[in-house]
């Protein structure tokens, strides 16, 4: 056992220091590897950034409150009369106020894009103080908040650093209402870095919308029990609301754009073909290179499974070494860049690559298999090679 | 005294196809190779010398017929088991050298002893001894590529020597050097027959570098034209 894990050693040292030899295919390898992994670990950063923006966003200790039916928050309904019977509900947490309820609009407005120039949906939520105070993690970064009953807006991180015209003081119009941007806000990095927030007394009035409200958001006695409040909603039939809490709501909106790491990994299957094709061409040439050392080893009496085992960790030290340029390339380019796509309301949402330690575990794991696969059949031909039809080749 | 037997072949024939025609290299060779031998095979480009030593070194099987080696039939040895022989009793000398260029030459005779259960320390004192045999002690840190061709070739020689083999096949040794040089690498062979013991069978074309040699066959077309043995 000794001698063959010095033998497998013996033959790996060989193969790497052989390696100058055959740079440009080498490099060539090393190159393919890593364009395949940098653009699995973007596409994941991006699914991954998306999935955080949304799940850290919903809270368990908030519950929304929608029409029955209604998927997002654009397509409910709520009334006055509604957000009333709920303010009685049992479950709901208190303060010196009364209970913490905050009744919400969710309309669509435009924005442009820095990035392109286009056109994009931006969400402008209409809630009030109780509404900020329910988040919890809401810090005015620059100027202050709006002030009920004027058209006045704060803007999001998100959508100052994604469009353009919305800097703290400036003015902007949506349909025939000008609004004035007095303060800008972060909510770490989630999703309502993403909107618009202004009163929704304003908002009910410029976009007629009467009385009524789209969502209710409640602060939950108990984080994540929704069984007072649920069986409260049964109990009467004019509440025929659907109720959930934030963080389930957010989660199952950010797995509606799944789509995105799928995408990925069968764009970067389909590239890791291309980049299989371009490695198995340069193991093979490795293997046809070192012909005569392969052979001579085996004449003085070395396995032929050193002669594999060398050959495939060649191919995975190749790989490697393209999966941690890809990475690096990755994280250096990707890791943290903004960028904002179409959420499940038909809105933009922006948010950040992000890289993580398991995404470069997934793209170590890609790049070891792309070593394997494209190693296996060089280092097969160089186990099975004849030592005599080696020396034919080559002397 | 009577001479111990180490290799015999008997009936070797050995043959291959070339599109739908067989061609034969031996035919029903018979011959025997004595422990302490140094016996060089002679003979035209084409006449099968080459094919007889890769069998003698078990990287080649015969079609039919038998070789013995030491009472054991090994032309009956699967490919793994004549790895391992060949590990312990073969030591082969190349026309070429065949050094690994990205090891030095300590490591390039050390190969060998990887094979075996040898420490470290072990190893290396094996290596000091065989590359002082070859006078290359000091060039042990020395990579190929910066030594002469019979420097290689001494190292070629110390790597074959390392492990104590039985019998050391030499092809061509050679082939590569000037007279001189060629000369000096011959007389290594000799004394390593005559002073160590060691079995040798070498294929030339060389009848200077088969004068060095005890007994010297001749082949063509696959049989045995002519034996000498030297005075």
């Amino acid at each position: 056992m000794g001698s063959l894990i010095s033998q497998i050693a013996t033959v790996t040292v060989m193969n790497i220091r052989s390696l100058p030899r055959r740079l440009w295919m080498s490099l060539a390898m090393v190159l393919a590897s890593a364009v395949v992994v940098a653009i699995l670990l973007a596409f994941l950063a991006m699914a991954k950034g998306f999935e955080t923006t949304m799940s850290s966003a919903g809270s368990d200790r908030v519950a929304m409150l929608m029409r029955e039916g209604a998927a997002a928050e654009l397509n409910s309904v709520v009334t006055r009369d509604q957000v009333n019977l709920v303010e009685d509900l049992p479950g709901i947490a208190s303060d010196k106020d009364g209970p913490v309820v905050s009744p919400e609009l969710y309309v669509i407005v435009d924005g442009i894009k820095k990035s392109t120039g286009t056109e994009a949906n931006i969400p402008l939520r209409g809630l009030d103080s109780r509404g900020m105070a329910l988040r919890g993690n809401v810090q005015l970064t620059r100027g202050r908040s709006f002030t009920p009953g004027t058209n006045e807006l704060i803007v999001g991180e998100g959508v100052l650093r994604e469009f353009d015209g919305f800097d703290v003081g400036s003015e902007v119009r949506f349909g025939k209402n000008t609004w004035r941007v007095v303060g800008a806000f972060s909510t770490g990095g989630n999703v309502f870095e993403s909107e618009l927030w202004a009163d929704a007394k304003v908002i009910q009035s410029h976009y007629n919308r009467g009385s009524s409200f789209q969502t209710i958001r409640v602060q939950l006695q108990k984080p994540g029990d929704l069984q007072p409040l649920q069986q409260g909603i049964d109990a009467d039939p004019r509440l025929n609301l659907d109720v959930q809490t934030e963080k389930a709501y957010f989660t199952s909106q950010g797995k509606q754009l799944q789509y995105m790491a799928i995408f990925g990994r069968v764009i970067s299957f389909i590239m890791a073909l291309g980049a299989l094709a371009g490695a198995l061409n340069t193991m093979y040439t490795s293997v046809a290179d070192r012909a005569r050392e392969i052979a001579t080893l085996r004449a003085l009496g070395f396995s032929n499974f050193s002669a594999f085992c060398g050959t495939i960790a060649e191919a995975l030290v190749l790989a490697i070494a393209g999966g941690l340029l890809g990475s690096a390339a990755a994280f250096l380019f990707f890791d943290g860049l903004n960028a904002s796509t179409l959420g499940g309301s038909f809105t933009q949402v922006v948010f950040r690559f992000e890289m993580s330690p398991e995404l470069f575990v997934q793209g170590a794991m890609l790049a070891l298999v792309i070593g394997f696969v494209s190693g296996f059949f060089p280092a097969w031909r160089a186990a099975r090679l004849p030592v005599i039809v080696a020396f034919r080749q080559t002397t | 005294m009577s001479e111990e037997v180490l290799f015999q072949l008997k009936g070797v024939s050995k043959s291959f196809v070339k599109g739908k025609e067989e061609i034969s290299i031996f035919d029903d060779l018979d011959m025997t190779i004595n422990r302490g031998e140094f016996l060089a095979i002679m003979g035209p480009s084409g006449s099968g010398k080459t094919t007889l030593l890769n069998m003698l070194g078990g990287v080649d099987q015969p079609t039919g017929g038998e070789i013995w080696f030491n009472g054991e039939r090994i032309d009956r040895f699967k490919e793994s088991q004549l790895t391992r022989w060949r590990a312990h009793n073969i030591g082969f000398i190349f026309q070429f050298y065949n050094l690994m260029p990205m090891l030095n030459a300590a490591r390039n005779v050390e190969l060998p002893l990887l094979l075996t259960n040898l420490s470290k320390a072990q190893r290396r004192a094996n290596v000091e001894t065989a590359l002082t045999l070859v006078g290359l002690n000091d060039r042990a840190k020395h990579m190929p590529s910066e030594m002469s061709g019979g420097q290689q070739q001494r190292v070629a020689i110390a790597r074959a020597i390392v492990s104590d083999p039985q019998l050391i096949l030499c092809d061509e040794p050679t082939g590569d050097l000037d007279r001189k040089t060629a000369d000096e690498i011959l007389e290594m062979l000799q004394l390593l027959n005559q002073d160590h013991g060691k079995t040798i069978v070498m294929v030339t074309h060389d009848p200077a570098a088969a004068s060095y040699a005890k007994k010297t066959v001749h082949l063509d077309k696959g049989k045995f034209v002519q034996r000498e043995v030297a005075a």
